[in-house]
């Protein structure tokens, strides 16, 4: 990178915030997902808006693209570099800005730790809902970049139910408010499509966050079966009753085992393992609970066990929420993907999962958000062996297939971002990945704002200008053209 | 009105007959009218590729296209710079696919959400939404509205349930997103670009919800105070674990009331109950009728002209916003009612005529800018209308979501004029 340029961002961030130094750089050259790797020219770690704004000045002059980073604990490659541009990390931008709760706002600079919010108005009986497994690490910048999930969300709503606005840099440096404190602000809902887009579309430097009282009582119920399909049953033998719990996962044999050797979380040794959190009003929890006891032990569950206390109910999720990490104990490589599909399609699709991973001769380890049909198929493997990285990724690659074949998504919260960008031509027909990017070309016409992702080929985005015509408020004075 | 083109005058009607059939093309009449904009003629494709072929042919002619559901809400928004053809998706109303197990449903735009309801209803689900006039209001016109109602305050709005969509766009594309699983991040999400953009991105042809069980058992009760004591209960209502389905102030000139509704089993509702009437204390709540939730709906009636207004505020400030209500309306000697959702969200009514309606809502509309807020001249008489813009002054996202609109519809083909800022 030129020596002015580096000058000028290293006035804007102070030599602190600058990096450029090869082995420092290598620290950002991937994020969760290590198989791929690009060295940025620089890495800059802004301290606030202005700072950004006068980053992606430079960047928008010079034609420099820029991936924003937060943890980098993605999943799909979302945060990965490209080659020629910098990286602009927001770890430093880590403040809770305001804590509201009589109206149940927060608002926080995007570094900040998904559980801190949490933490921070815990005391007071509230929670910020949306709780990836990663939330003591990752940040809310890129849960709002990847419209983040986690286990409560089937009741709650993803991250976007709970992002109410947002102060965002555009690609040239503009500052814009998508939202804001109040509800349905007037014009498009930019808001939401902002959230998910993967960093595409300019980077969020302020976010304002709904937080919510915590349920009166929250009950967990284990149950164990002899596979995933009498598991499956279950689960929508629940749903059809007319039930909406706080969560539904589900692990099979491979996984339980992965977990029970990472955190002990006491799990029965079985074929399907159902985890059933419900909440809200006691009486009614109490009801519940013994209707889905009832469901489950008439699907075949052999083993039911409600968690009693609240450090037994944290052990049975931590043990959930360890699963991914844990899988590095009886495998020394693998790979996660993040399928959905219909609910209803679940036996037929594990099948499917079966017979493949016995084809190639590859384990597959499974972890369930079964309520709302997001497969987390951990594809086991051993890199040591020749070839046989390639023959886990073609496998992780089918078993996407099957979830857009059943009708469902390539994708249900770690981001298309840089490992799945092929399949979306799979998933979506070429007018809607088109008009997709019409989207992108008004908010980052010169494609800078991590280029590359989402996305399997880029759209040049040539003007299309609409034809001038005057609105009559505009002739009569009274508003400003756009 | 000065129209924005004057090319209607060779345009050829009949290869439009040709595409959408000629028993689907009919001259419009006065009742077609858009704020007193007469269209000339109405098309009623029956296919989703034939609106879309419908819709290109229009804009290939310069002609400017209002789209249209159940015609419930067309007087929203700033009257039309210019119509020439009224597209209905009448015809397309069928609901395609209710998954019960999997609890979503596909449902063409055209399709009456009380139909839709019924449908829903026969499997114990429901699209938890209660927006206006459900027998006549439409999907297409719900979402292009954002249209909303008491089961706000738990479910969410249409963004929450939306998971999926199909569009049509001036130059005859047909795009979807999103799909019918939940769960789904793949891609920009165009349903949520397109729920409240007024049908001046593009035209919806087909939604995609997730559904949720009808609830085993309700209750509600209602509870009179004064407006302070009521908003005030309303957030302590809204700090306890209790779990409302609905939270709803209403007020008028010296009566005042929060009504709550609880849903989910026999005991569960009952200890709900116990519970909000040990909350409000000394005035108890008496069992409301389930009419109490049709309020929202129940504003919009009545003979005398009336601006009704949809503000958004934060939820401590319900009280504020109908104090400055009733000052503004007393000032103008205007009569007044309000109905909120604990969300923040809610409608104010004023009676009175056109000159006073006018100022009441730009002062109105300046004093809920101030606390923070918004405010939108939603159900606007024409005269009212003219000269303002009925959404509301600009944001700093202004330009941005004019460049958004020149890339889906650079010509300015669907609904010119009618959305925020001119758009
Ligand atoms: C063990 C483990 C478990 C996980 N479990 C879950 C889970 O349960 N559910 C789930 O959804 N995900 C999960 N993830 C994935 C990951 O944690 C989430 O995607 C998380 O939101 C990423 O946050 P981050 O701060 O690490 O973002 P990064 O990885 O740094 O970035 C992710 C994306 O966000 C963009 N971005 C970051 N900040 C901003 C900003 N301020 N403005 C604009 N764009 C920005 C980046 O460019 C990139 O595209 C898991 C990951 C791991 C390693």
């Amino acid at each position: 990178m030129e020596a002015g340029i580096l000058n000028e961002f290293r006035a804007i961030v102070g030599a602190s915030g600058l990096i450029t130094e090869r082995e420092e750089l290598s620290t950002y050259e991937c994020d969760g997902l290590t198989m791929f790797r690009v060295l940025p020219l620089a890495v800059l770690l802004p301290t606030s808006t202005e700072q950004v704004q006068a980053i992606m000045r430079v960047c928008h002059r010079e034609k420099i693209p820029f991936v924003a980073r937060g943890s980098g604990t993605g999943l799909s490659g979302g945060a990965l570099p490209v080659a020629n541009g910098i990286v602009i990390s927001l770890t430093r931008m880590n403040r809770i800005l305001d804590v509201d709760l009589t109206n149940q706002r927060v608002i926080v600079e995007p570094g900040v730790m998904n559980l801190n919010v949490t933490a921070r108005v815990a005391s007071d009986g509230y929670f910020f809902a949306p709780d990836p497994s990663s939330q003591q690490v990752c940040s809310i910048g890129g849960n709002v970049a990847e419209n983040s999930g986690g286990a409560h969300c089937l009741k709650y709503g993803f991250t976007t139910t709970h992002v109410l606005g947002l102060e965002v840099v555009l690609p040239d440096g503009s500052l814009v408010h998508l939202g804001g404190q109040t509800l349905d602000h007037p014009g498009y809902d930019l808001l939401g499509v902002f959230v998910g887009s993967e960093g595409t579309l300019g980077i969020a430097t302020k976010v304002i966050l709904r937080v919510m009282k915590k349920p009166e009582v929250i009950q967990v119920l284990l149950a164990a079966f002899n596979s995933t399909n009498e598991a499956g049953a279950a689960v929508s033998g629940i749903i059809a009753a007319g039930m909406l719990p706080a969560a539904i996962e589900m692990m099979d044999n491979l996984a339980i085992q992965a977990a029970e050797a990472a955190v002990h979380a006491n799990y029965p040794n079985c074929g399907g393992l159902l985890l059933v959190e419900l909440d809200g009003p006691a009486p009614e929890v109490e009801t519940l609970m013994e209707e889905v006891a009832d469901v489950c032990t008439k699907c075949g569950a052999w083993e039911i066990h409600v968690a009693q206390s609240d450090a037994e109910r944290a052990r049975v999720w931590k043990g959930r929420k360890a699963a991914f990490a844990a899988v590095g104990r009886i495998s020394p490589a693998y790979i996660v993907q993040d399928g959905v599909i219909p609910r209803t399609a679940l036996p037929q699709v594990m099948s499917e999962v079966v017979r493949l991973s016995s084809e190639v001769g590859l384990r597959v380890a499974n972890v369930f958000h079964a309520g709302d049909g997001n497969l987390h198929p951990l594809v086991l493997y051993d890199d040591s062996v020749p070839g046989q990285d390639k023959l886990a990724e073609k496998l992780a690659g089918d078993i996407l297939r099957l979830c857009i074949k059943a009708g469902g998504s390539i994708t249900g919260e770690h981001g298309v971002g840089q490992e799945k960008k092929m399949f979306m031509a799979e998933m979506f027909a070429e007018p809607d990945l088109e008009t997709m990017q019409l989207v992108r070309c008004a908010f980052d016409p010169e494609n800078l704002s991590n280029p590359e992702k989402i996305f399997p080929r880029p759209r040049l985005c040539g003007e299309r200008p609409g034809v001038y015509e005057p609105h009559p408020l505009e002739i009569a004075g009274v508003a400003e053209r756009f | 009105m000065p129209a924005e083109t004057g090319v209607t005058t060779h345009v050829s009607w009949p290869e439009l007959a040709e595409i959408v059939g000629k028993e689907h093309l009919s001259a419009a009449d006065t009742t077609d009218a858009i704020d007193g904009v007469a269209p000339q003629m109405v098309a009623e494709p029956g296919t989703d590729e034939d609106l879309a072929r419908a819709l290109r042919w229009a804009h290939g002619a310069g002609l400017k296209v209002a789209p249209r559901g159940g015609g419930t809400k067309l007087g929203w928004g700033n009257p039309p710079a210019s119509c020439d053809l009224v597209l209905s998706t009448s015809r397309l109303n069928s609901c395609l696919e209710h998954a019960w197990a999997d609890m979503t449903v596909i449902v063409e735009a055209g399709c009456r959400v009380g139909d839709l309801q019924k449908a829903l209803a026969e499997h114990g689900q429901r699209l938890a939404l209660d927006p206006l006039w459900p027998e006549r209001a439409t999907i297409g016109g719900i979402l292009s509205t954002n249209d909303s109602g008491t089961l706000r305050v738990r479910y969410g709005s249409l963004r929450d349930l939306i998971i999926g969509i199909t569009v049509a766009l001036p130059d005859g594309t047909l795009a979807k997103s999103g799909g019918k699983v939940v769960k789904n991040v793949a891609g920009y999400d165009l349903a949520k670009l397109f729920t409240g953009a007024l049908g001046t991105l593009g035209v919806i042809v087909q939604a995609i919800f997730r559904l949720h069980p009808l609830p085993r058992e309700s209750r509600s009760l209602s509870f009179s105070g004064t407006l302070e004591s009521l908003n005030q209960l309303l957030l302590t209502i809204q700090a306890s674990k209790l779990t409302p389905t609905g939270l709803q102030l209403q007020a008028e000139q010296g009566s005042a009331q929060l009504d709550i509704r609880f849903d989910g089993t026999a005991a569960g509702i009952q200890a709900q109950v116990k519970q909000v009437q040990q909350i409000a204390g000394s005035v108890p709540g008496a069992d409301a009728p389930a009419s109490v939730w049709a309020s929202h709906q129940a504003i919009w009636g009545g003979a005398v002209p009336a601006l009704v207004s949809k503000f958004s505020v934060l939820p401590a400030q319900f009280a504020a916003v109908c104090a400055q209500v009733e000052r503004v309306a007393e000032a103008q000697s205007l009569a007044w009612k309000v109905v909120g959702q604990s969300v923040g969200a809610g409608y104010a009514r004023l009676e009175g005529n056109e000159q006073a309606l006018r100022t009441a809502l730009l002062t109105m509309r300046d004093q809920v800018a101030r606390m923070g807020g918004t405010m939108v001249g939603l159900g606007c008489p024409v005269a009212v209308k003219r000269g303002l813009d009925v959404w509301g002054p600009p944001s700093d996202a202004q330009s941005l979501m004019v460049r958004v609109k020149q890339r889906f519809d650079p010509d300015r083909t669907l609904n010119p004029g009618r959305f925020l800022g001119g758009i």
